[in-house]
């Protein structure tokens, strides 16, 4: 039911106080005739029910999110959910029939086609699906493409192309034609041309879904490897969940035009919010998603531990020394403050998926 | 039971409604064919009430041309600096200053344009294609047709950018507004294309003078619109990640369209720079015979005075000169950049262009000095002309019963009875078969456009050159759709005879349709049974083509499945190959009738009597009004007729859940 508001995430980690980059607010595209005289009338939420007697299909039905400076935020959903045309409203590139988007409090739907250009040329960047690359252009010529469109004068702008090219690892290719190079290659283009302009914003819609699943892995690692340096706020569009949580901090899930949970892999993991999002989960590897912090115990009396682990430490960091150890580990927050434990039976339980918290909802 | 109940006794009438109506309206007609006194206006429109919108046509162009010469006189002045250029450079020679004081400089040398062809042909398709090249040229200057070739190419030279660089702003506007596309631009197209070439080349005598820019503005205005189409096709095909991106690097209107768009379709763009110059190549060739000079006028003296070695010759320099220009252009659009060592110069980069340059400087101006490098020597000319004169007299010495009896009982048995029928057919009653057939197949729209058209032929008074025209049109059709599905089922069934095909229709797809009628005439004199052939000819290569692609790009799949449930070969030809290629198949035959239905027009030269004849009489008298009514009543004949039959196909395809 669309009446359930999306599951808002007051369960963020109390450490996120990053600034909002980027805001979305009730933000709806519904394809037919009229259909922004039919939101205005019902007040910007309307049911299901009325949509289809309206005989209006809403492609991406109110859609709440907030992307924070830095963080990679991931929007999952099977094919038709809506994925693709929400980014797409965050770029402005669909026109949203409703809501309100906002990039550093900016109304981007206010924006006139001056300052969208303005605005997309300095902060934004995007990577697509099926690379995007324009086929008359060399790797080079291409990846200062975004910048010649902005008028930069050719030295500058190579200059700039070339340090982005070392950046993904294509140097020696510069000169190559697109269609010279396999896939991951050319994808690696496509990303070391949204990074050209220095993007504040990266958009990067199923980028890797196009690539053979071990490219794909090694793109992931690679993505990873740039965020760690770049630093970038992340949307990135899939649909494989087992690409979302490796590379989320956050996951928005979508179902029909709907997110139906934002939340962090561990979150989904271990507490999906409706039956659809704990299909997904179901076979997800739990001691790669859940952290110390959500197995431990209170800090028993006898203190003898094994070794010390970080509250935010995925379970599959140290399940190998624990089990080998026979030890409680400790947990400490971030100051070193002891926080509770874990015991070597627990972290079995999860790696054996042995399931103790989450009967109720299997 | 109830609902059988109640329908029941409805059943026996409505069966099938369409079958009454149309043996209703069948017979109506019938009985005003065979008696036509009963309305005899009907049957025969009325001399009184013929509409006079040829005189209305000539007023009009003689207002424009007493208002506007300023205006069509000043275009014509500039589109001949380039022009004259470009002749001057291939085929004249410059001249400037009078008398003892004039100062001449020298064409193009032919052994460098010959080189230079070569060189092309090198960098584009490598050896093979080069030796074409300069078999192809050679050929041209050895047969003593250089002069000509090059005036040919000169209006190609010139023609070509300008219908390019129109077609592609045309194109642009339609792809961003779809509702100009619709409205204007599309029917602008399929008229341009239908209407006969000879038709417009009247108002473009009358309004731009009696120079070689009026043809060559009647090319562009017939080699446009593959360029057009190819533009928009292009746009669309752009995938639409390649758009978002444009919008996403913040590229402004322009830039994306310019920067990203337009280079992403190329090769869609370069399959109709491909067409419009081989649609330049046919028109110039036509209109040379309004005073432009070249290869097509050779061939048209030469059939006048019955020299048929010289006709044939100078068809066969036009012959070379389409392969050349088709298989470079070809080899060039399928050019794509390579990766290349950074930091090289243009001289570095280009080679061959340097080359091709150095090699044309150095022969023209060695051509000062050596007559041999200026122009063809006598003594290596070759002709072939007598020995075509005493082969094609062998054949008629040895085979003129035979082929006098065939073209005898075409005409007496097979041609004539169908001209006969069909030009008493009473006029009413076409427009009512037509007018059901767009009512039935797609509704009301196209019912009331085919009616008008059909109408139109009936009003201005040329109902029966019209049906003349359908006759011959139709018969070359019906002959093309039979043998042409026939070789295409046999060419979709073996691998071999499709590669033996395949080279011997793009010739013939490359081939002017003027040249197809010169090998006919010496064999079967002038006449209709000569157009027909010819026309059969030049009409026949889409049926095959579609036929065979419609068969072969049936899913393995469904053919494995229709195996596997044990049908015989017989079965499966008929009951799931046929079937599925059928729209297909229909759209050959819809080209082939359009390409019958220009075919036929040209052959007004060889003296039918048809519509064709109509507007080469104006073209003669210089009636513009004639001529351009003649030519509407062609170009609505070739829109119904390829209306109804796209109609029928999306029905077909619609039904079988292609679309």
């Amino acid at each position: 039911m669309n009446t359930q508001a999306p599951l808002r995430d007051d369960t963020i980690p109390a450490t996120d106080d990053r600034p909002v980059k980027l805001l979305c607010k009730d933000v709806w595209k519904v394809f037919g005739e009229g259909a922004k005289e039919f939101l205005s009338k019902n007040n910007g939420a309307p049911t299901f029910e009325d949509l289809s007697k309206a005989k209006l299909v809403g492609a991406v039905r109110r859609a709440s999110l907030e992307v924070r400076r830095g963080e990679n935020f991931i929007v999952m959903g099977l094919s038709g959910s809506g994925k693709s045309t929400l980014v797409r409203c965050l770029s402005r590139l669909v026109e949203p029939t409703w809501g309100t988007i906002e990039l550093d409090g900016i109304d981007l739907l206010k924006a006139s086609p001056e300052e969208l250009i303005e605005i997309r040329r300095h902060r934004m960047g995007m990577v697509f699906q099926h690379f995007a690359l324009l086929p008359h252009l060399t790797v080079l010529e291409n990846i200062a493409f975004p910048l010649s469109v902005q008028g930069i004068e050719r030295k500058t702008r190579e200059a700039r192309a070339r340090k982005v090219i070392e950046l993904v690892g294509l140097s020696g290719r510069e000169q190559f034609y697109p269609r010279e190079l396999s896939g991951g290659q050319q994808q690696r283009v496509g990303i070391a041309r949204s990074l050209a302009v220095e993007p504040e914003i990266w958009f990067l819609d199923e980028p890797f879904s196009a690539l053979d699943p071990l490219i794909r892995r090694e793109m992931q690692s690679e993505l990873l490897r740039l965020q760690s340096v770049l630093k970038k706020t992340i949307v990135f569009i899939t649909h494989d969940f087992d690409e979302a949580i490796r590379l989320a901090d956050r996951v928005a899930i979508m179902k029909d035009g709907e997110i139906i949970q934002i939340g962090t892999p561990e979150e989904l993991v271990l507490h999906p919010a409706t039956d659809y999002v704990a299909e997904f989960t179901r076979d997800v590897q739990r001691s790669k998603v859940m952290s110390a912090a959500s197995l431990m115990r209170p800090v028993s009396p006898s203190p003898d531990y094994g070794g010390t682990v970080g509250a935010k430490d995925k379970v599959s960091s140290f399940s190998a020394r624990i089990v080998g150890v026979r030890k409680n580990f400790l947990v400490t927050a971030e100051d070193g403050r002891p926080l509770g434990e874990v015991t070597p039976d627990d972290v079995i339980d999860i790696l054996a998926d042995r399931d103790l918290s989450k009967e109720a909802h299997v | 039971m109830t609902v059988a109940d109640t329908t029941a006794p409805v059943r026996p009438f409505s069966i099938a409604p369409w079958t009454l109506i149309w043996i209703a309206a069948i017979a109506v007609v019938a009985i005003l064919y065979m008696v036509p006194s009963i309305a005899p206006w009907a049957a025969k429109y009325p001399d009184g009430a013929i509409i006079p919108i040829s005189k209305w046509i000539s007023a009009i162009m003689a207002w424009l041309k007493s208002n506007f010469m300023w205006l069509t006189r000043g275009i014509t002045d500039i589109f001949n600096v380039p022009l004259q250029w470009a002749i001057d450079l291939l085929a004249k020679g410059w001249k400037s200053g009078y008398g003892p004081n004039a100062v001449v400089l020298p064409r193009l040398s032919w052994i460098g344009v010959c080189a230079a062809f070569a060189i092309a042909g090198y960098k584009f398709g490598g050896w093979r294609l080069s030796a074409l090249a300069a078999a192809c040229m050679l050929y041209i200057a050895l047969f003593g047709q250089w002069t000509s070739a090059m005036l040919t190419l000169a209006l190609i030279a010139i023609s070509v950018p300008l219908c390019v660089i129109v077609g592609l702003m045309l194109g642009v506007v339609a792809f961003r507004k779809p509702w100009i596309d619709r409205s204007i631009v599309q029917p602008m197209l399929d008229l341009m294309q239908t209407m006969p070439t000879f038709a417009y080349l009247i108002p473009m005598l009358l309004l731009f003078g009696n120079s070689p820019v009026s043809g060559m503005l009647a090319t562009a205005v017939f080699a446009m619109p593959p360029m057009v189409r190819a533009t928009v096709l292009a746009l669309k095909r752009v995938p639409h990640e390649i758009d978002d991106f444009g919008e996403m690097v913040g590229c402004t209107q322009r830039q994306k369209l310019w920067w990203v768009l337009v280079p992403s379709g190329r090769a869609t763009l370069m399959v109709g720079v491909n067409q419009v110059i081989m649609l330049a190549l046919n028109m110039v060739i036509i209109s040379s015979m309004i005073g432009a000079g070249g290869l097509g006028y050779d061939v048209l003296l030469a059939l006048r005075a019955l020299k048929i070695g010289q006709g044939m010759e100078a068809g066969l320099a036009i012959v070379a000169l389409a392969i050349v220009l088709d298989r470079l252009s070809q080899a060039a659009s399928r050019q794509r950049p390579v990766m290349h060592v950074h930091d090289q110069n243009f001289l570095q980069r280009n080679p061959m262009l340097i080359l091709a340059l150095v090699i044309l400087a150095a022969t023209t101006v060695l051509s000062v000095y050596v007559p041999a490098f200026a122009a063809v020597p006598a003594t290596i000319k070759v002709s072939t002309a007598p020995y075509w004169k005493a082969a094609v007299d062998w054949i008629n010495i040895h085979f003129f019963d035979a082929i006098e009896a065939f073209r005898t009982f075409l005409l007496l048995y097979i041609l004539n009875p169908i001209r006969d029928f069909l030009v008493d057919f009473p006029w009413l009653g076409m427009v009512l078969l037509v007018g059901l057939a767009g009512y039935r197949l797609s509704g009301v729209r196209l019912a009331v456009l085919v009616v008008l058209m059909t109408a139109f032929c009936a009003v201005t008074g040329l109902w029966e050159k019209s049906m003349a025209t359908l006759y011959l049109c139709g018969v070359s059709a019906i002959i093309c759709a039979i043998f042409g599905i026939a070789l295409g089922i046999v060419a979709s069934r073996s691998d071999r005879f499709a590669a033996f095909l395949t080279p011997v229709l793009d010739t013939l797809q490359t081939l002017p349709s003027f040249c197809f009628i010169i090998p006919v005439v010496m064999l079967f004199r002038v006449g209709d049974v000569t157009a027909m052939i010819a026309t059969v000819l030049f009409a026949i290569v889409p049926a095959i083509r579609y036929t065979n692609h419609g068969i072969r790009q049936i899913p393995e799949s469904l053919i494995e499945a229709a195996t596997v449930s044990g049908c015989t070969p017989r079965q499966m030809f008929w009951r799931v190959q046929l079937p599925l290629a059928l729209p297909e198949i229909m759209l050959g035959i819809n080209q082939t009738v359009l390409l019958a239905l220009s075919m036929i027009i040209i052959c007004a030269m060889i003296g039918t009597r048809d519509l064709g004849q109509e507007v080469f009489i104006a073209l003669a008298k210089a009636d513009a009004g004639r001529g351009l009514t003649a030519g509407f009543a062609i170009a609505f004949i070739g829109i119904v007729s390829d209306r109804l039959i796209r109609a029928s196909t999306d029905r077909l395809q619609s039904r079988m859940g292609l679309s």
